[in-house]
């Protein structure tokens, strides 16, 4: 956090979305996915955004693309020459720039491609759409961004039906890269491959930052990859932000109880380590009818009754640390190499 | 380091680059369709229809509407060879108590069938003036009724070329007018969703629960008497494919549905791409396949409709020549018993259906190469 440029500072963004019913679509109610949520992004680090299946984190991914159009809140974006811009508020046209420095890499490798395009065609689609290149520059500029990804220029007159998972996510990866992004939003870029092909696909997105100073926003619910890959870490419950911290210092000393039980979730390899896996009680809260006070409360192992009415905001704990609970600095929770 | 590795791997196994990874869709249709036998010669069958009714003038013996007050009700006459081709001419005698002329074939007339013989004069595709024929009899004057004569003493084998071209253009022409108004009412219900797909779907939910028979009568009822033989055909044309559009724009609509949120549109979306491009560079190429087999399948119905309105009465009329108006002839048992080779058409109405049915069955199988 000390000599951290911020590059992308979001606050208080909230996405609902209407539950429509009936023959006139009247609108019944909103499913709150993403409820309220404040982090920035520094330039050149990678922020992991981790939580449980429908938590949110796809959808924050997609406000900060703009592929859905924001309840409310800033995306404030401070471009190259150093201006900043509110993406939340941009109108279509004005934010076509803003999509060759925020780009985006999709979790399933097979439906992100068009199966019936050319590998050519697929990373060349931004340059076109964008009018950068043409002609032979277009082909030289797709050749040199799949080597970049490390397949062989020669596969680009192949249609997608002829690579692997891994190499389909090279794919997907050169055409984010194709037109020199600032940020990377990172959905769920690994979870659908292979342990092996994930290693790849994670030393090829680390080379590729440090060659490119990119700035990644990994969104994951694999907390092991997360790990591995994030300078930061941000932990998501029910459309809200309960924890982020400084990677080694959320894996080591997590503040917030919801975290503590996710991390007690990570495989461990040691089997003396495995009998401390805390179970939740009860379902995950429904984002359309949240619990009171602390979404978390119900499943709680340390909820009192200020937890039930009174709703925690997230604050700074010192040390890059910011927790959403009434008693973080009170609690002493274990972490995944804690004694 | 880590990535050269991953190269020098699969240098070894392309350097001959192997057809399937530099298949485009259409060929991959066709390498799944081929595999299907029945849909194949279906499709060879189909060519072969459309081929007849692009040529009748020139594969018809004799015209349609050709009268010859001596051979009413003519039987059919087997074709035979004895180092020519020939067929028996008739002797016809009345009888006297059912009071109608009844044929025999007489084997001593012969009388010879050749090919490219003259015949009557047309126009090839209305511009180039000739009297060729593939086949007739040499001499034009002497019968030649391969699949019998109506009551007005017609060749039915003529009628039934001339029919085909009708038949099958009528199937055509309606599934290209409800394939505009399908793609078109389909493609904005699924493209925009919300409101407008809900009173979409229940408009198309009406028009599906109205009574066909009713309809067809009513609205054929409007047609006036006093329009001419082309205008009947365009109307008919119409009201087919106004019943037809629903099933086209639920097609349509299901594909857009599901293809509005796969990633690669999305990916296309945030690459910055218009929804023109959108709609016309990613969409749409991956469901034309869907398209044109659910248009096969739709043409079946479009000639089975057209010859039962005819046959009832309320579709084409003479002297325009349908298979239905010459199922029309069939209509009252009496006719059937004299001349039964007047339900021939049925024939031909079972084999372009069955071949369009088959053929679009394969289509749909093969529509989608890339199902997992």
């Amino acid at each position: 956090m000390e000599k951290c440029s911020v590059l992308l500072t979001v606050n208080d963004l909230k996405m609902h979305f209407p539950i429509r019913h009936g023959f006139l679509q009247r609108v019944t109610g909103y499913v709150k996915a993403v409820d309220g949520v404040s982090f920035s992004v520094c330039c050149g680090e990678t922020l992991g955004l981790v939580g449980e299946s429908g938590c949110g984190k796809t959808t924050i991914g997609r406000c900060l693309m703009r592929a859905y159009e924001p309840t409310c809140g800033t995306m404030i974006y401070q471009n190259e020459r150093g201006e900043t811009v509110d993406l939340a508020r941009l109108p279509g046209r004005q934010l076509k720039p803003y999509r060759r420095e925020l780009r985006m890499i999709f979790q399933d490798p097979y439906s992100s491609l068009n199966p019936r395009m050319t590998v050519l065609d697929i990373v060349a689609e931004p340059l076109r759409v964008h009018h950068l290149a043409k002609g032979k520059d277009l082909e030289d500029r797709v050749a040199a961004l799949l080597k970049r990804v490390g397949l062989r220029p020669e596969y680009m007159r192949r249609y997608p039906h002829a690579f692997s998972g891994g190499q389909r996510q090279r794919i997907g990866i050169a055409r984010a890269l194709a037109l020199s992004p600032r940020i990377v939003i990172c959905d769920e870029a690994v979870s659908a491959l292979d342990v092996s092909v994930q290693a790849q696909i994670l030393n090829i997105l680390q080379d590729l930052q440090l060659e490119l100073n990119l700035t990644y926003l990994f969104i994951s619910h694999d907390l092991s990859v997360v790990e591995y890959i994030a300078d930061r870490v941000a932990v998501m419950y029910v459309g809200k932000l309960v924890e982020v911290a400084p990677t080694e210092r959320l894996f080591n000393a997590p503040r917030h109880p919801y975290t503590e039980a996710l991390l007690s979730a990570v495989p461990k390899p040691d089997p003396r380590m495995r009998s401390r896996r805390i179970v939740l009680e009860g379902e995950v809260a429904d984002p359309a009818n949240p619990p009171s006070g602390c979404y978390f409360h119900p499943r709680c192992r340390y909820a009192q009754a200020r937890c039930a009415t009174e709703r925690p905001e997230l604050h700074d704990v010192g040390q890059g640390q910011q927790v959403a609970c009434h008693f973080a600095e009170e609690l002493s929770l274990s972490g995944v190499r804690a004694n | 380091m880590n990535t050269a590795g991953i190269i020098h791997q699969t240098a070894a196994r392309t350097d001959t680059e192997a057809p399937i990874f530099v298949a485009p869709e259409w060929k991959l249709v066709w390498w799944k369709f081929r595999k299907h036998k029945v849909a194949l010669i279906s499709g060879i069958i189909i060519v072969f229809i459309y081929l007849v009714a692009a040529l009748v003038e020139f594969l018809a013996p004799f015209s349609p509407t050709a009268t010859n007050s001596k051979y009413l009700y003519a039987p059919p006459q087997p074709l035979q060879f004895d180092g020519g081709l020939f067929v028996s001419g008739y002797t016809s005698t009345v009888d006297k108590a059912a009071l109608r002329r009844i044929f025999v074939v007489d084997p001593t007339q012969k009388i010879q069938v050749g090919f490219f013989v003259k015949g009557i004069p047309y126009k090839w595709f209305g511009v180039l003036p000739s009297d060729r024929h593939l086949f007739g009899p040499v001499d034009p004057t002497q019968p030649m009724y391969l699949l019998g004569a109506d009551r007005l003493g017609r060749d039915l084998l003529s009628r039934l070329i001339y029919g085909t071209r009708i038949s099958m253009s009528i199937g055509l022409i309606g599934v290209f007018f409800s394939l505009l108004l399908g793609i078109v009412l389909g493609g904005i219900s699924g493209f925009y969703g919300g409101m407008v797909d809900t009173l979409i779907q229940r408009t198309i939910e009406l028009v599906r629960s109205i009574p066909q028979i009713p309809l067809w009568m009513g609205l054929s009822a409007a047609l006036t008497f006093s329009i001419s033989p082309v205008q009947t055909y365009f109307a008919i044309t119409v009201i087919l494919s106004l019943l037809a559009w629903p099933d086209l724009a639920r097609a349509v609509r299901g594909r857009f549905l599901s293809l509005r949120t796969e990633d690669f549109v999305m990916a296309a979306r945030l690459d910055g791409a218009s929804q023109w491009r959108i709609i016309f560079r990613h969409m749409l190429p991956a469901f034309y396949s869907h398209i044109i087999a659910t248009l096969t399948l739709t043409i079946p119905s479009m000639i089975l409709a057209e010859t039962a309105l005819s046959f009832l009465g309320l579709g084409l009329r003479e002297p325009v020549v349908s298979w239905g108006v010459l199922l029309q002839d069939a209509q009252d048992i009496r006719s059937i018993a004299t001349a039964p080779w007047l339900l021939i058409p049925t024939l031909a109405v079972v084999i372009a259906v069955l071949a369009l049915n088959f053929f679009g069955d394969g289509l749909r199988d093969a529509a989608d190469p890339y199902a997992r």
